[in-house]
């Protein structure tokens, strides 16, 4: 983490970089937050560790409008996010200085099975620790690093950046999962049990928009669920049909953009496992388009915006089912 | 004080639900949130907070205050049912409490809101005292004892049981519905319990939180300190923090066009949300940094202001647990505390 810290003030003092967007330490060690800073005093509260899941790539469209570049650190995750965000002409590449940050996977607090828990040790970065020890206000607890790690690291597209400038730190290998088993376990469902299954897990909705305004992808000016020109602005579910359409509509727009980036089920109050609609697309576009990863190549074209004459045919979805 | 067996608790809800509608926190798809009992619904009373805070009981997310129908070239105009019946909210937190106490100065003074007053008319609250209270607690701060709710009846599990006392009239009308399920117990067991939530309390990170410097001045002293655009920069103007909170109560009025008519309908608004107070002349917050900034001085500095120096935060910790950016107002408070020193 020093590393880090050494080089935004190298870059800060040399003024080759007006501001760092990076992670602050909170009140405890769980409570990091995305935060730009401006000066070296500043960067004392610095810290990347194993609870600096938050991608910082959609910051970088406000910090694309500052004056001078901004230094922003990616782990390779981010850097897909980035990737899109530049096809998509909605960051400066030129306004972006990135250092690609090694990983070990990061972590969800909530998925330490401990109640008043007042500090977790073994989080650090480079040095994470293979168990974390956790302290809580009923006793110490062991738990394995693994276990309370971000779904999204599970399924972990791997060590390299797309896109930085240069690169600090080693990232470790966390993939211990298959991708796209529980869409494929949805797949063979009934539809009344997929009904069931989804309406258990959208009832949950408080449409506090967090998985929308954390996303990516979704980078609209204005969101035509808040514009109040037309009927479909809503701040709350009028009907159960509404409930579901929000996150069907909103799967829909990113579709083809989406990167798993996984920061819509890392943010929603309510656990709800919102990447399983966007990995449903991807499994499709992949079966149906060949292999797509979005962000991976800002070059290749998307293949829900590209036309070709081998593409399946719109009637494959009713047979398909 | 009276006492039944924890695994007596579901010819509790029976006979509650018989008569009564009954809310109480219910695990859905790996959540608990406050719901309607019914026989298969899975009741979880072990988790300490819900996550929205039950006050859809008496101010619900989304409401219809009145319809429009168009009938025989005329308009007909049907009113909302106003909470005609009883209901029980069991399981509500001590915090939780409080905040309805919030919602009270607002929907019961003058114009009372008729759908809050007959909701809470009919309302009967079963607090739940804290056997294990969360870091992310700071009740204390604001006065409140997790160890002795308010509400028409208290209960605190002990081992293997759940101990029940009445406060009020409606506390006892409930207690003598449910009598021969309960038997006598000893009170001095209740008291160890609320010895030991107390010292658990004491050891909370944030129990000795200081409010110095909030209250209605804040309005003024704290309005354009620079802190602010140091803490609003990570927010993502959702409104996580607005839904979970047990105090919020702005709202927005809304009409659904029924294709004959229109549903007036009025849902829970949000002040992170770039259309909140949205004027024919524009928006009176253009920024995220006053939105930010309108949400902790609400709780803060306006509503003590107008409220004889009570605050709209009752410590309950959703916001720190539920902040996608971990942001939240002890960081607000702490963040003011350093800046005076």
């Amino acid at each position: 983490m020093q590393r880090l810290i050494d080089r935004a003030k190298e870059l800060l003092g040399s003024g080759e970089v007006a501001r760092v967007l990076g992670w602050r330490k909170g009140e405890n060690s769980w409570d990091v937050e995305p935060a730009f800073f401006a000066s070296a005093e500043e960067l004392d509260g610095f810290v990347y560790d194993g609870f600096c899941g938050a991608n910082l790539s959609k910051y970088m469209i406000e910090a694309s409008k500052l004056e001078g570049k901004t230094l922003v650190f990616l782990k390779p995750c981010d850097t897909y996010s980035f990737n899109q965000l530049i096809k998509e002409h909605r960051v400066d590449r030129d306004k972006a200085y990135i250092v690609g940050v090694g990983c070990k996977g990061k972590l969800k607090i909530e998925n330490i099975p401990a109640k008043g828990i007042l500090s977790v040790e073994g989080a650090g970065y480079p040095d994470a620790a293979e168990m974390l020890t956790v302290k809580t206000l009923y006793g110490d607890v062991q738990v394995a690093y693994k276990d309370a790690m971000l779904e999204r690291c599970h399924v972990c597209k791997g060590k390299d950046h797309m896109i930085f400038d240069e690169q600090i730190g080693e990232s470790a290998d966390t993939l211990d999962g298959d991708r796209f088993a529980q869409v494929a376990a949805i797949e063979a469902m009934s539809p009344e049990e997929k009904f069931a299954f989804f309406q258990a897990e959208l009832s949950k909705c408080i449409r506090c928009n967090a998985c929308r305004n954390v996303c990516p992808a979704c980078s609209c000016r204005k969101c035509v669920f808040d514009s109040n020109k037309f009927d479909s602005a809503q701040k709350a579910n009028t009907t159960s049909f509404e409930e579901k359409m929000f996150h069907i509509i909103r799967a829909f727009h990113v579709a083809g953009r989406c990167t798993d980036c996984g920061e819509c089920s890392r943010v929603c109050p309510q656990g709800i496992p919102l990447h399983l609609f966007n990995r449903k697309f991807i499994k499709d576009i992949n079966e149906l388009y060949g292999e797509f990863q979005a962000g991976a190549d800002i070059d290749a074209r998307g293949p829900l915006t590209d036309f070709r004459q081998d593409d399946c045919e719109p009637s494959i979805v009713g047979k398909r089912g | 004080m009276l006492k039944i067996k924890k695994t007596d608790l579901s010819a509790l809800f029976a006979k509650i639900a018989e008569s009564n509608e009954l809310y109480l926190p219910v695990k859905t798809a790996g959540k608990t949130n406050f719901a309607a009992w019914t026989p298969a619904a899975e009741v979880d009373l072990d988790t300490l907070k819900t996550v929205k805070s039950p006050k859809d009981a008496f101010f619900p997310q989304s409401e219809g205050l009145y319809s429009c129908d168009r009938e025989d070239g005329k308009i007909k105009i049907t009113a909302g049912k106003l909470q005609d019946a009883p209901f029980v909210v069991f399981g509500i937190r001590a915090c939780d409490v409080r905040g309805i106490e919030v919602l009270d100065r607002v929907f019961l003074s003058e114009p009372v809101d008729t759908y809050y007053a007959a909701r809470r008319e009919h309302g009967i609250l079963v607090s739940y005292a804290c056997g294990m209270p969360e870091t992310s607690c700071f009740c204390k701060v604001f006065g409140i004892d997790a160890a002795a709710p308010a509400g028409d009846v208290v209960i605190w599990t002990v081992g293997e049981e759940l101990y029940w006392e009445a406060k009020t009239e409606k506390g006892q009308k409930l207690t003598a519905l449910v009598a021969d399920l309960l038997t006598d117990a000893d009170g001095a067991v209740v008291e160890a319990e609320q010895e030991k939530i107390r010292a658990i309390i004491d050891r909370l990170p944030n129990s000795d939180l200081s409010l110095e410097g909030w209250g209605a001045e804040a309005a003024k002293t704290r309005f354009d300190s620079p802190v602010w655009e140091q803490l609003y920069k990570p927010c993502l103007a959702c409104g996580t923090c607005t839904f979970v909170c047990p105090t919020c109560q702005c709202y927005d009025i809304k009409d659904y066009d029924t294709g004959n008519g229109v549903k007036r309908y009025r849902c829970w608004d949000s002040c992170m949300y770039s259309d909140f107070t949205m004027m024919a002349h524009g928006n009176n917050r253009t920024s995220q940094l006053q939105r930010f900034r309108q949400r902790f001085l609400h709780k803060l500095a306006y509503f003590p202001a107008n409220n004889e120096g009570v605050f709209s935060c009752v410590g309950c910790g959703r916001c720190v647990d539920k902040c996608p950016s971990k942001l939240n107002i002890v960081k607000v408070i702490k963040a003011f505390g350093k800046e005076d020193a």
